[in-house]
């Protein structure tokens, strides 16, 4: 059994079906980011595991135990949201304090766990300042403390990141994922941003319409997405179609050009057409070894990245994107020029209709 | 521009001698009850009346339970209205509008009809009662102002989020509201406190229908009696309304954590 499962959750708000038939297993320890887009349901799965929103129907366990009709304030699980919520008419220790004070804990102790949460974060002469007197990144650190100092069972993070700038997001990420391996704690994590989820989870739920479209490792959901929905929405893809020769060869036209695919890709492709994409960092410019797909292009733009440039061409009837590295002896192609486009065929994403 | 400035000038100096030339009409007057010099005699033979301390010190502490009752009525409400219940809110409003469309003279009756000694809850039978039906009665009078302001003081304030974040750290309902909630609209239930002191200061129509000896009554009666002691009295009320709205302004100063925007 899973520390924490969730099992056939559906919410229904009126007759809207926010959340469908979703379940979810999750180890003790483990780091899980629920990715979609606004709307897909993860906030309300997130809620009703805090216990914010009642399930229409469907378990949620923690340790075989059903947390479905408990009050949050019963059910231990620490929250951290994305508007801070710090209490502002208590300072940083008090804040951090709050929960502790209401568990009743001993001053001593409550002290000593304070200013051990402060120390984690970063933050341990801040104590006697106001939330107002804080930046927003170390509003969200004490918002973490807080949530910790009460040893919660399970750490939910509502998007605690979007409110913050592009630096600091990423050092606050990194900030909470070694928080989190060092005190091992059950967490799951919601946000809209990919390389968020990415960068820090050891499993990603992309969530889509209320369902869960995949639930992987972050390597897999990028590399190998099963759906065109998580396709789409994980990162950037060129989309083809090709036209099936062989299915049990797995081999596929693609403008004229036979591709053989790795076995078993098009094992479940029906009808004639097949939808295919690939990453721009798999496409490459001109024709190199161990690239078995050529294609002639004409390049249409060219942006310059710093580190990366990203060539937008039109190859095989469709805007093709790629990814080249910004060399100081290679200048990158003209625009209107022509090129080859070449790519291996392993790396090619065969994607299938979206879950209903 | 400059013509612009000239009427707003114009326009305020209109204004200030509209409110104070009156008062300072009051004031000069309450100061000859000496013939021939200006004096303090009058304010001396006021403070010196044993009827002024009891009235006074009376519709003081009926104005205390008034604002704990207030408090305690509106706080949860407006709370618990802005969390659970949004969609009524314009409902509460109207309900705590409708004191300000009754006159009070129709409340009290109502209240002498209801609470008589020949009713199920004869509250008017005893003085205790009475006080209980008189401090009620303020309540419901101060209804509009208290609501209205612990009502923007939530405004201020996330209170979904705040209330959420307290649930997750195992706070039970009357945390949230002693703890959280109160302590972050204080000042605006200061300034509700504030004003609902000052309607019961000076009401007048309750206290003498339901004969209790409030400060209202007593000013009507003075006025009706003496010359200069009336005068005087107005401006210890005025000074007394001042003082309270200085109080909120102090204590909204003094308020650490509502220096900045939250």
């Amino acid at each position: 059994m899973s520390f924490l499962e969730i099992q056939h959750l559906e919410k229904t708000f009126g007759p809207l079906r926010v959340v469908k038939d979703f379940s979810l297993k999750i180890e003790k320890g483990e780091f899980v980011s629920f990715l979609g887009p606004s709307g897909c349901g993860k906030t309300t799965v997130l809620r009703m595991v805090a216990g914010f929103e009642t399930p229409t129907s469907g378990v949620i366990q923690i340790e075989g135990k059903n947390l479905v009709g408990l009050r949050p304030n019963q059910r231990k699980i620490g929250m951290v949201f994305q508007s801070y919520a710090l209490f502002p008419n208590l300072t940083v220790a008090q804040n951090v304090a709050f929960g502790l004070k209401v568990a009743g804990l001993p001053r001593a102790e409550s002290d000593s766990r304070v200013a051990e949460m402060l120390r984690l974060i970063g933050l341990p002469d801040l104590g006697a300042r106001y939330p107002f007197q804080l930046s927003g990144g170390q509003q969200q650190r004490v918002a973490l403390a807080r949530a910790l100092a009460v040893r919660p069972r399970v750490l939910l993070l509502d998007e605690p990141l979007s409110a913050l700038d592009a630096k600091i997001r990423v050092s606050l990420r990194e900030e909470i994922r070694q928080i989190q391996r060092e005190l091992g704690i059950t967490t799951i994590f919601v946000t809209h941003d990919q390389e968020e989820a990415l960068s820090i989870s050891d499993r990603v739920v992309v969530m889509n319409g209320g369902i869960a479209e995949q639930v992987g490792v972050p390597y897999e959901v990028y590399n190998r997405p099963t759906t065109r929905f998580v396709a789409n929405f994980v990162g950037t893809l060129n989309n083809f179609t090709g036209t099936v020769v062989d299915a049990a060869a797995g081999v596929v036209s693609l403008e004229g050009v036979a591709i053989t695919l790795p076995r078993g890709r098009l094992a479940e492709v029906k009808g004639k057409e097949v939808a295919l994409a690939i990453r721009p960092e798999s496409v490459h410019l001109g024709n190199g070894h161990g690239r078995d797909v050529v294609l002639p292009a004409i390049i249409e733009e060219v942006h310059f990245l710093g580190s990366v440039i990203r060539v937008r061409a039109k190859a095989a009837g469709t805007s093709v994107s790629l990814d080249i590295f910004n060399r100081t002896d290679l200048p990158p192609p003209p625009e209107g020029s022509s090129a080859e486009l070449s790519f291996a065929a392993q790396d090619l994403i065969v994607l299938q209709d979206q879950t209903q | 521009m400059k013509l612009a400035k000239f009427w707003a000038w114009i326009t305020f100096l209109a204004g200030v001698l509209f409110f104070f030339l009156p008062l300072i009409g009051t004031f000069e007057f309450s100061l000859r009850a000496r013939r021939g010099v200006y004096s303090f005699d009058a304010y001396r033979k006021v403070l010196d009346d044993p009827q002024f301390r009891d009235t006074f010190g009376y519709s003081i502490v009926i104005a205390l339970f008034t604002i704990v009752v207030g408090v305690l009525i509106v706080t949860p409400t407006a709370f618990w209205v802005r969390l659970k219940l949004p969609r009524f809110r314009p409902i509460i409003e109207f309900i705590t509008l409708l004191p300000l469309v009754i006159p009070p003279i129709v409340i009290v009756f109502g209240y002498i009809r209801l609470y008589n000694t020949s009713s199920y809850l004869p509250l008017t039978g005893s003085a205790f009662g009475t006080n209980i039906l008189l401090t009620l009665g303020y309540t419901v009078l101060a209804l509009p102002y208290m609501y209205r302001a612990v009502d923007t003081g939530l405004s201020a304030i996330d209170v979904r989020t705040l209330t959420e974040a307290a649930l997750s750290l195992g706070a039970s309902w009357f945390t949230i509201i002693t703890r959280l909630i109160l302590p972050n609209v204080l000042v605006a239930v200061l300034s509700g406190a504030f004003l609902t002191f000052a309607i019961v200061i000076g009401e007048y129509v309750f206290a003498a229908l339901l004969n209790r000896p409030a400060f209202g009554p007593y000013m009507v009666w003075m006025g009706g009696n003496r010359a200069y002691e009336p005068a005087a009295l107005a401006v210890i009320a005025f000074t007394i309304t001042w003082a309270c709205m200085a109080l909120i302004q102090l204590a909204t100063r003094l308020s650490k954590h509502t220096k900045a925007q939250r």
